[in-house]
This record gives structure tokens, sequence and C-alpha cells, in this order.
């Protein structure tokens, strides 16, 4: 673990040890996962805010300065809210749908390379282990929306299960092109290629070898966007946000919920939101990595090294989100055929041709790694 | 043809979002709208017909003259007037009843009533927990008068110029 100063042998000693092993490694996932939840804490009230401002409002101000803490009261009344279970409802799947979206949502968060060192797992098919778990996500909204036993609930959890399967098809194109350029599934290595500037991130087409492949900046940068697109829909964000859209649904699949499973589906939800900008972050922008070469690293200590990594992790996962925020607030919701249509015939086929041309250049300029 | 194909091009650019992005950006620099309510207020017109009152002479004594003008006009019948002479042989309501469930605030009784005795104030943070504390008696609205008094003559003597 980078991120912590030498402690001497001893600490290597215990961390060489099972137990020790053991004690490490569920430390790590809890201050992963309590800084993730902070984290979504304040993302909830910077969403609120920004959907605020565009429409010249104040937003949350009340709770806390600034209205800061705004989350936490929320949390505190979700949580002392009385948990009602409709009469017609499947108990058991009623409750386990927003425990299997949360569960996911966070451990979703295993892989991500934050800073140098962080993620808690690093695994070689870290890509596919996202793409697994965001779709296994699908489970829950469909579990939440069954069990209800109502019409509504129903009939946001089918769309919900639509939506989400005809985008994943194109992020999983979007992020082959990626994969192509990094030569890897591994997230961490995946970053560690856009290594050196702005011009090695696969946004801009750069990648280790960005004298050859800046041409792809034409294809990469399109597929950027079509990522983040998507991952508005894979989010059920708006303009996509028709699983749950309150003009039609009420509240889709999260009709019949109150209280803690409630709180649970929109952690799970902004979990989510967060977990696509990450993505979007260490995928396009060049992850932990600074705009400009990081040549002075080298003379830094380790864990101040993997802090400076954090902060620009952070500030793109931010902008990614903020972006996402601004959409949430200018763009008005799709039609259902609409959003059919952009899925399958335009991004579908827009993101195969670019496998395609990616792919060829590689193989042609003998990029290919 | 030609035309789609640069229908798609202008779609694909954005053009609408990046337009619509700096309205946004421009609308979150901008002063906020927001009334703070409970601490801020709008302002309200001098015509504005919130919770009635019932007016007194500076000399305190009552203006109604129990000429039942309003109770006639009342197009909801909410008010209930009942009337004899006093001691001393002037004419004064003995009852004043308005339900002010079944008031719609269309402001006739003012514009009905010959002495200015009967208003509807500025007040609307007059909401109660029962059903009967809204219908209000003559104690009650006399009351209003007193309270409301000042704001009342204010604004009738803003709103005199256009009547």
């Amino acid at each position: 673990m980078g991120f912590l100063p030498n402690f001497g042998v001893w600490w290597d000693a215990f961390q060489a040890s099972p137990a020790g092993w053991v004690a490490w490694t569920v430390g790590h996932i809890l201050l992963i996962t309590v800084v993730l939840l902070l984290t979504i804490a304040f993302v909830i009230y910077g969403d609120r805010k920004i959907f605020a401002g565009v429409q010249a409002r104040k937003g949350p101000n009340v709770v806390g300065p600034f209205g800061l803490l705004q989350s936490f009261a929320d949390l505190g009344k979700f949580l002392i809210k009385e948990l009602v279970i409709p009469a017609g409802a499947d108990k058991a799947v009623f409750l386990l749908a927003p425990l299997i979206s949360v569960t996911l949502a966070l451990g979703a968060w295993a892989v991500m390379p934050i800073a140098p060192g962080w993620s808690v797992s690093n695994i070689n098919v870290g890509v596919l282990y996202l793409f697994a778990v965001s779709s296994l996500g699908v489970y829950g909204i469909i579990m939440g929306g069954w069990a209800s036993n109502s019409k509504y609930p129903f009939l946001g959890a089918l769309r919900s299960a639509a939506q989400m399967v005809s985008y994943e098809v194109s992020i999983g194109f979007v992020m082959i092109t990626v994969i192509l350029l990094a030569g890897t599934l591994n997230l961490n290595e995946i970053t560690k290629a856009q290594d050196g500037g702005i011009w090695h991130w696969f946004m801009f087409g750069g990648g280790p070898n960005w004298q050859t492949n800046w041409p792809l900046l034409l294809v990469m940068f399109p597929m950027g966007v079509i990522f983040f697109i998507s991952g508005l829909a894979e989010t059920n964000r708006p303009p996509f946000d028709l699983p749950e859209a309150e003009s039609e649904l009420v509240a889709g699949y999260a009709v019949e919920y109150g209280s803690t499973p409630y709180m649970l589906f929109y952690l799970a939800e902004t979990s989510n939101i967060v977990l696509m900008s990450g993505l979007m972050a260490v995928l396009f922008l060049g992850g932990w990595h600074a705009p400009w070469p990081e040549g002075y690293l080298a003379a830094w200590p380790a864990w101040l090294a993997s802090l400076h990594g954090l902060v620009f992790y952070a500030i793109k996962t931010f902008f990614v989100f903020f972006m996402n925020a601004m959409v949430r607030s200018i763009v008005p919701r799709y039609r259902y055929d609409q959003l059919m249509r952009l899925g399958w015939k335009v991004f579908l086929p827009t993101s195969l041709v670019a496998v395609f041309i990616v792919s060829g250049w590689l193989v042609y300029t003998g990029m290919g790694a | 043809m030609l035309g789609r194909i640069g229908q798609a091009l202008k779609g694909a650019a954005m053009l609408d979002f990046i337009g619509a992005f700096g309205l946004g950006m421009k609308y979150m620099i901008a002063p906020k709208k927001t009334v703070q309510f409970p601490h801020e207020r709008n302002p309200q017109s001098p015509r504005f017909r919130g919770e009635h009152a019932l007016r007194r002479y500076p000399n305190g004594e009552e203006r109604c003259i129990a000429c039942k003008l309003c109770e006639a006009i009342c197009p909801a019948q909410a008010i209930t007037i009942e009337a004899e002479p006093r001691e001393d042989g002037s004419r004064r309501t003995t009852r004043y009843d308005i339900d002010m469930v079944k008031c719609i605030y269309c402001g006739l009784c003012q514009e009905a009533c010959p002495v200015d005795a009967i208003v509807e104030g500025p007040n609307t943070d007059f909401s109660v927990e029962t059903r009967e504390e809204l219908y209000y008696d003559k104690a009650k609205l006399l009351d209003n008068g007193d309270r409301w008094e000042r704001e009342i003559a204010k604004n009738l003597e803003l709103d005199a110029p256009y009547r």
C-alpha cells in the first residue's frame, strides 16, 4: 500500500502474516467505504445545489453552514421513518432488493484505482469486473419493482432493465476501444498508460504511443462523449430517468419503498453515478494523473505522491459529476422510443465502427499492444 | 438526404446542449430568486385581501352600523348578522359571525361596507388546527381590527386614490 509512510520492519511483518493481511484489507475496505459514503453525502448536496443554481434558486442552505449537513439530516429522517411493507408484496424479495443494489454499488469500488496503490483489489480483469457488477445492478431494481406487487414499480423496473441492457452494449464497445489502446483490462494499468500529460489521455486518442496515435482523437473524443451519455442512461440519470419518471410513473420502481430501503436504493444510485464519473475519469481522463508530465513526483515521498494522485482523481471525478448534474438540470427527459433509438441506432453502430477503426489503426501502425 | 446528414451532424455536435450549458452557468452566477419565506416575504399589494377585521373609530366606537349590506352581498353566504338598538339608541350588531371556511376572500363585503367597518387586512398567517377556530365571531373580528388597525389604515389610504 503506497499511501502510508514506511513504519519499519514490524509493519512489513504484520502485513505479511495472514491475520495481518485480513485486518489490513478489512481496514482498507472500511476506510474506502466510509470515505465513499461521506463523498456521496456531499455529492447529493452538490447535485441539489447545482440543480438549484441553474434554476436561480438557493438550494439546501439551512442545515449546517451553507446547508452542508443536509444529507445527514436526510439520513436521520430516513432512518427513523416507519418501514411500510405493502400487504401484497413479497416480503423477502422486497427487502432484499435494496440490499442487493447497495451491495453491488459499493462492491464495484473494489477495483477503482483511486490513487497509486489505493485500489482494494488490483485484479487483472478490473474492467470486466466493473462491467459484471454494474450489469448485476439491474437485479436490485427488477426485484424491487416485481416484489412491490404494484403497477408503476413493475413498469419502472421493466423500463430500467431494457434501458440498462441497451446502453451496456454501447458502453462495452466504448470500453473496448480504450482497452485496445491500453492493451490491458487492469484499471491500474489503464491509468498508468495515460501517464505523462493531457495528450496521453485516451479522451484525446493518445495513450503511451501518442506520437503515432494522436489522429485517433477524432474517434476517441466522441467515444468519451458516448461513454458519458451511456453512463447517464446506465445510472438512470436524467435525461434518461424513465424508470423513475415522476410525471409518468410517480417514482418508478421505488414507489412502494420508504424509510431505510428507499434510502439504500438512492444510496446505490448515487454511488453508481459517482462510480460512472470515476470510471470516465479513469478510462478517458487519465485517472490519477495530472494533466502535465509528472517527472517531479519521483522526488516526492510515496504517500505524498499518492495524495497528489488522489487530488487529481477527485477533481476529474467531480468534473464529470458536475457535467452530469448540469445535464440533469438543462436537458429534458427523453421519450422511451427516443431513448431506444439513441441506444440502438446511434450509439451502437457508432461505437462498433469506432472499435473497427481503432483496431484497424493499431494493426496498420503496428502499435497494438 | 444532405439535409438529414446535416441535421445528424448538428445533433452530434450538441450545439443545443452547449448553448443550454452556457445559459445554465449564467443563471448559476446570477442573483438567486429564492425568497426564504418565514424570514423573508414577497411584497404585498395594499389591495391584498387577507384575514377579515372589524374596525373602530379613533374614539373606540365600533364602525359597524349593522346595515347588513355585507351579509346580503356575500356570495358564499359566510356572514351572519343579528342587530338591535343599543341602550343609547344607536343601531349596532349583537352578533357578527364570519365562517372563514365558507369565505372565498372576494372582498365584496369590504366593497359594500358604507363605513369601512369590515375590511380584509394584510394578514395571511391565521392557520389553525381545528375547523371550529375558523368560525370567527364579533369579538375575534374586533380584536383583529385592533391588532391590524395601523396596517389596514395605511393600505386603505394608499388605495383610496383608485376608488
